[in-house]
């Protein structure tokens, strides 16, 4: 558990999914799924288009029906329970709002639906447009709304219901770059003072890496890894992840395992590494044939940062991308390309040699095979 | 609650079950059931009234055999094959001719497609006066052209082309319409494509437009060819049948004989064989991927 | 081919545009257009106007004159005698009691098919339930089906129901034969709807019939119209089916016009017969008229029903 999740205390598992299936006809979507999210838990959801994230989030809120596994939710069994019935709120991409009522009534349908007297109900709206600030666009309809204004409605919506979990389906997807990060950062606020369970499906990298408490990485209907964000990011369970995360794409060298003057080495064709710092999980035999990846800001040149020389290798410049605080320098060593990230102040020119040195102990080790960490 | 359990099949959205039940009611009883019965009778001897004597394919055999049958496969050919080709080339060119950017598109519009508006026995009635004797024919005549003749509805075998003519008047503003929605539904680079590649005119509808636009045309032949089959009530209004026999088509033979002459078995025998052509015609098109319900309902 | 151009534009001051100017409206190209559109919508005319002609005439001038020439004389006798006075067999009342017994069918027919052909489409697309597609499937095939071959079963059905030859017979024909047609309509249009709308409203616990009644409804109001005009003009322009189930008290008008017309009793009034068949034509005519975009989207989704 990471300081976090420590903070929030969490007291028991609020939604758990056990040996979840799917199929829309031959097509296995979610495949004996497993996931546990804890009481107060914001869980990211994030994987590559068609991965089964919304069919998940479906699935929890009771709009699909599965076909085998259970769906928990807060210890009571709600597999074959109504949406209504689960204590859960959703939030869409497109929004969702009714468009022939007003906000206002956009907010009170579903209390209107499960009977809840007027003067609650003027009580949980008023809160919930104080705590979003849309009291003076409450009589608008939704066509009248920018949308910002529309997903806050959204989000409303799932707030004044009081639920426990609130679920997001890609909610700021729809939305430009800057309000995306001031929605993304209310998104958060309303975490920490609501303290509700949320599952989130994205998949964007930053609102990923900023939002989660725990990351749930999946493809293929599966879960590859469920972990805190910088686990993922530090310590990808399998190739898939690790070139997944990263805002640029990881490095990945082909070689085998083997031993030289008594340590082991990782043998990329034209160089060797030496793999001294690097913490494995499982025995490095020699001869093992493996993938080596280092994220382009686990490289140094010519000793910048503080890199040992004498570990350093020979590299020609080929391409130099300035990218704002940084770039991104693409070289050769031997017949292999890497990106290098630099910090901005220094230019390289196609042609210059330099020297390159890797930081394996931030580095990931795969089987070649299995492409699982080792 | 009960959450837990895997609700009955049966329960599972009862609601839109029973909204389904029309539906469900419909295709099992009248499109399913009444099918079924018609083509099981159609192998009695059945009179007035329906019973369960089979006699083979006496019907069948009868059916063929019947110079008022042959006629009506006669005319529902020449109909067919006709407004087939004239209604697709009619309708396409009209469109085309209504794609050139031109002024008062809406007005010419509305005039192409006013007729389909119409019902066919309307249409049958204006167009058996404007052929009657004392229609066209005496206008010319009065023009000085005293021989002139144009009998069409009185001549056995010109009549079937009176009834095209009429037919044609009340479909082609549809089939144009079609096409015309179908070559807006083309993208403008494909004409700035073929601009900038110096590709006449003409040689893009043919070899570019003409081929995009395969489902508009299937459409369109699917429901002029389906019309074909069900012509009855322009025949009626227009010439019921005449002069003699001579206009007889195949819905009206199984009107005639199921509903006129109380000779059940064979109507039932005739309206099979139109089953048995329709199912000839849309089972392959069905096989090649059109469906019924694709894009039309967005106009 | 560009170093061309660029030396050519450089030799002379002022540069000629290649190519031929851009279409004007009476380029001969433009002209050819024209003219054969309007030649065409001559003859889509043409029937228009020789029926209103005709219907102003009286007999003998028709008789003597052209049909194509305008009345010297206008009479609306023709019209009067047409509504209240044409003959079908030995009742003389004109075709106003068809144009009754047609309201009276369209009316109901109308709105009852709607009714269970828009909840049939929700269902099919909100609320998919197993062998729904199979059913949807089966009903469009249907809608290829030649009547005749339903025709007889259904009068026997009918029959035995003791609705065969009454008003709620012809009602219950017209709802079962533009159930396909307004199905799909209904059904592709809420597959339409953005389907989040749905889960929404699911979310915050409406069932079937709320969300029918207070999401779906008011946002289709279009599609509503679109099934309205397709249904009122298809079942006044029905012949075949009000012949044989509507019963004889109950003949809708195009049936009764073709009576009139077709009767072989009598001296044949031309003039009193086209007015009889503009007055059978007038209401679809004038639907299509007044609302046309709605009516092409009507007759492009009811393509299929031919
Ligand atoms: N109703 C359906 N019928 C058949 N297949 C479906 C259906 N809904 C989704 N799928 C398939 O299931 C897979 C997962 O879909 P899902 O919507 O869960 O993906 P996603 O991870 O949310 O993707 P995105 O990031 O694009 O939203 C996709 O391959 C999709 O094609
Ligand atoms: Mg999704």
């Amino acid at each position: 558990m990471n300081t976090n999740v420590a903070m929030n205390t969490h007291v028991g598992t609020s939604v758990s999914i056990k040996d979840l299936s799917l199929s829309f006809g031959s097509v296995n979507v979610l495949r004996k799924l497993d996931l546990d999210i804890s009481e107060g838990e914001f869980l990211v959801l994030l994987g590559p288009s068609g991965c089964g994230k919304s069919t998940l989030l479906n699935c929890i809120a009771g709009l699909l029906d599965v076909s085998e596994g259970q769906v928990i939710i807060k210890g009571k069994n709600v597999t074959w329970a109504e949406p209504k019935d689960r204590g859960i709120g959703m939030v869409f991409q497109s929004y969702a709002l009714y468009p022939q009522m007003s906000v206002e009534k956009n907010l009170s349908f579903g209390l209107r639906v499960a009977g809840v007297p007027k003067a609650e109900i003027a009580k949980r709206i008023a809160r919930a447009a104080e705590i979003l600030q849309i009291e003076p666009l409450l009589q608008r309809k939704p066509s009248a709304l920018s949308g910002g204004q529309r997903q806050r409605v959204a989000i409303g919506r799932a707030l004044v219901r009081d639920v426990d979990v609130f679920l997001f389906d890609e909610p700021l997807s729809n939305l430009d770059a800057k309000l995306r990060s001031e929605l993304r950062v209310e998104i958060k606020r309303l975490h920490h003072k609501l303290g509700n369970t949320m599952i989130y499906v994205t998949h964007d990298q930053v609102e990923a890496l900023t939002l989660a408490d725990r990351i749930a990485v999946m493809k293929g209907g599966v879960v590859q890894q469920l972990d805190e964000p910088m686990t993922i990011y530090n310590k990808p369970r399998n190739l898939f992840v690790a070139g997944f995360i990263g805002w640029s794409a990881m490095n990945f060298i082909s070689g085998q395992l083997a031993e030289k003057a008594g340590k082991t080495v990782f043998r990329g064709g034209d160089f060797d590494i030496a793999l001294d710092g690097y913490q494995a999980e499982g025995p490095l035999t020699s001869g093992r044939e493996v993938v080596l990846g280092v994220r382009p800001e686990h490289i140094q040149i010519d000793g910048q940062g503080g890199a040992n020389l004498d570990e350093a290798h020979d590299a020609i410049v080929d391409l130099d991308e300035p990218m704002g605080p940084d770039s991104l320098v693409w070289l050769k060593v031997g017949s292999q390309q890497l990106s290098v990230r630099v910090e901005s102040g220094k230019r390289y020119r196609p042609g210059d040699s330099v020297k390159v040195s890797f930081n394996v102990g931030k580095a990931s080790l795969f089987d070649a095979k299995s492409e699982e960490r080792i | 609650m009960a959450g837990n359990k895997r609700p009955v099949a049966l329960f599972r959205n009862l609601n839109a079950k029973i909204a389904a039940l029309p539906m469900i009611t419909t295709v099992l009883v009248v499109f399913i059931g009444c099918t079924l019965w018609t083509v099981v009778y159609s192998f009695t001897s059945s009179r007035a009234l329906p019973m369960l004597n089979f006699v083979g394919f006496d019907q069948y055999t009868r059916l063929f055999g019947a110079s008022r049958w042959a006629i009506s496969i006669k005319n529902i050919a020449i109909y067919g094959c006709l407004s087939l080709v004239f209604s697709l080339v009619v309708g396409f060119v009209l469109a085309v001719l209504m794609d050139q950017k031109i002024r008062f598109e809406n007005t010419f519009r509305t005039i192409f497609l006013y007729p389909f508006a119409l019902s066919f026995i309307v249409t049958g009635l204006v167009w058996q006066w404007i052929l009657n004797p004392l229609g066209i024919q005496k206008v010319v005549r009065d023009l000085g052209f005293e021989s002139f003749n144009l009998s069409l509805l009185t001549d056995r075998n010109l009549v079937i082309y009176a009834i095209l003519i009429a037919g044609l008047w009340q479909g082609t503003g549809l089939i144009m319409a079609l096409m015309l929605a179908g070559l807006r539904n083309i993208d403008e680079e494909i004409w700035k494509a073929a601009r900038v590649d110096g590709i006449p005119t003409w040689k893009t509808y043919v070899f570019i437009v003409i081929p995009m636009m395969r489902p508009v045309f299937a459409t369109a032949l699917v429901l002029i060819a389906t019309g074909i089959v069900k012509l009855y009530d322009l025949v009626v209004a227009m010439t019921n049948g005449g002069p003699g026999i001579s206009s007889e088509v195949p819905a009206k033979y199984v009107y005639d004989f199921m509903f006129g002459w109380a000779n059940l078995g064979q109507g039932l025998a005739a309206s099979t064989v139109m089953l048995a052509t329709v199912l000839i015609i849309l089972v392959p098109w069905m096989m090649l991927g059109g469906r019924p319900n694709k894009g039309k309902a967005n106009g | 081919m560009a170093e061309a151009a660029v030396i050519h534009s450089r030799s002379s001051s002022h540069v000629e545009p290649w190519g031929a100017r851009p279409k004007r409206m009476f380029a001969p190209a433009n002209i050819m257009v024209y003219s054969v559109l309007i030649v065409a919508a001559l003859y889509y005319l043409l029937p228009l106007y020789v029926m209103v002609m005709t219907s102003l005439k009286g007999m003998p001038e028709i008789r003597l004159g052209n049909i194509f020439s305008p009345p010297v004389e206008i009479t609306f006798e023709p019209w009067v005698k047409a509504w209240s006075q044409a003959c079908t067999g030995l009742h003389c009342e004109g075709i106003r009691t068809g144009f009754w017994n047609s309201v009276k069918i369209t009316i109901p027919s109308t709105l009852i098919s709607i009714l269970i052909a828009s909840v049939n489409g929700y269902a099919l697309s909100n609320w998919k339930f197993k062998g729904s597609e199979v059913f949807f499937g089966i009903l469009l095939f249907g809608a290829f089906i030649p009547y005749q071959v339903m025709l007889y079963p259904l009068v026997i059905i009918t029959r035995e129901l003791g609705i065969f030859g009454t008003l709620t017979g012809i009602i219950v024909i017209h709802t079962i034969f533009g159930m396909p047609i307004l199905t799909l309509l209904f059904r592709n249009y809420f597959a339409s709807l953005p389907p989040e709308l749905f889960k929404a409203a699911r979310v915050d616990g409406a069932g079937f019939w709320r969300i029918f009644l207070q999401i779906m409804l008011p946002m289709s109001l279009p599609i509503f119209v679109v099934a309205i005009i397709l249904q009122v003009t298809g079942i006044w322009n029905d012949f075949l089916f009000g012949v044989i189930f509507a019963g004889t008290s109950n003949f809708p008008m195009t049936v009764q016009l073709n009576n009139v017309v077709n009767s072989v009793q009598g001296v044949k009034e031309y003039n009193v017969n086209m007015a009889a068949t503009i007055l059978t034509g007038a209401v679809p005519l004038l639907i299509y008229f007044f609302s046309g975009r709605y009516f092409v989207r009507g007759i492009a989704a009811g393509a299929v029903k031919g």
